[in-house]
């Protein structure tokens, strides 16, 4: 079957890796978070006058603890999507290989990965 | 098989927790804008749980595909991605739930993960949901499902929609956000058009430009799991009505 999906989106993706080793090696760009920096924006619009009306409940204690976090919900989330995706395939190869055929099933069902 | 459902249900919710783009943290908002955003979102918030429950209850079949969605946009918005602009930020992985179950059920889901992280990770906030549920929730999904809907009716190359899709859509989100920004302060600290303009132009540029290249990631990654969704499990696709058989097999017949 075609890959050429495929092949575009890995090209999309070695432009966007060529970029940052380009600008990461030309510039001291610090790759910070652009969440944080409307802060300073509405500082420098203001003049410093305005005063959050709350604070956050709870805050990761290091970032390193923020690391763990978010390595971890990539992890939950690719286990999730691997797993429906692995079940549907061999729900769908062995339905194919007893000769089940499900009610609602358009014809032409039984390609594969 | 019912338990093991209703885990799946309850899973789901989890998995979606840190669908996060952009926040406006918490307490950068004044109150008043804090009462318009919430004022907005949550007749959405409420259509999306009724129109949630009703799909659920009718077709219980859809929950696996719909902890894929939330699955993807678990994983897509973990991935802080470095930009043109040296600066790092995430993709959204809005626009698959968008383009399956509509606007307003993933208004229902980027709620859940908006308040999980309010609460556990110190993004966004609790008094600034209204505006991100806004943002994030409501508009960046109607972006992604107007021009999945108005590139079906043109018949254009289906995975270039999906693509165009949530590339959009998740650039909106950031408009919105800025937008939102700009709206509760504008230069000069009175609300007047060349206020607004001014202060949206700077909010505008740390993030517009920023997100571009991982829009466009998120484009492409959200065209391929959604070729990989209509491989195994095109039916429920067809039965939701998200696509026509006729358009299954033009994709089959293209790519075999």
């Amino acid at each position: 079957m075609s890959r050429k999906l495929e092949l575009i989106v890995l090209a999309i993706l070695l432009i966007f890796v060529a970029q940052f080793i380009y600008v990461s090696s030309t510039t001291n760009a610090e790759y910070g978070g652009a969440d944080d920096k409307p802060e300073g924006v509405i500082e420098e619009i203001t003049g410093g006058t305005y005063k959050p009306i709350a604070e956050p409940i709870w805050e990761p204690p290091s970032g390193e603890i923020e690391s763990l976090l978010f390595a971890l919900q990539a992890a939950i989330g690719a286990g999730v999507i691997g797993y429906f995706f692995g079940y549907y395939r061999a729900k769908k190869n062995y339905e194919n290989k007893l000769g089940y055929k499900g009610k609602s099933k358009p014809e032409g069902d039984r390609h594969s990965l | 098989m019912t338990h093991l459902l209703y885990l799946l249900y309850l899973l789901l919710y989890i998995f979606i927790i840190y669908g996060d783009p952009m926040h406006i943290m918490e307490g950068f908002l004044p109150a008043i804008w804090c009462i318009v955003w919430f004022a907005i979102s949550i007749p959405v918030i409420a259509l999306g749980i009724y129109k949630l429950n009703k799909l659920v209850k009718e077709k219980r079949e859809i929950l696996p595909l719909l902890a894929v969605a939330g699955a993807f946009i678990f994983v897509l918005s973990s991935l802080k991605m470095p930009s043109v602009t040296g600066s790092c930020s995430h993709p959204t992985g809005t626009g698959i739930g968008a383009i399956m179950f509509g606007p307003a059920i993933t208004a229902v889901l980027s709620t859940i993960v908006l308040i999980y992280q309010a609460l556990f990770l110190a993004h966004g906030g609790l008094t600034t949901l209204g505006a991100n549920v806004f943002s994030m929730g409501i508009v960046g999904p109607v972006v992604s499902y107007l021009i999945y809907k108005a590139g079906m009716k043109a018949k254009l190359n289906f995975y270039l929609i999906v693509f165009l899709a949530a590339t959009f859509g998740d650039w909106a989100t950031y408009i919105v956000t800025s937008t939102e920004l700009a709206l509760a302060f504008p230069a000069g600290n009175v609300l007047s058009v060349a206020g607004f303009f001014s202060s949206f132009s700077k909010f505008v540029a740390i993030f517009a430009i920023t997100q571009v290249p991982l829009a466009i990631i998120e484009g492409a990654v959200s065209a391929l799991l959604f070729k990989y969704v209509i491989e195994v499990k095109s039916d429920i696709l067809v039965e939701m009505h998200v696509l026509e058989d006729s358009v299954v097999r033009k994709i089959r017949g293209l790519s075999a």
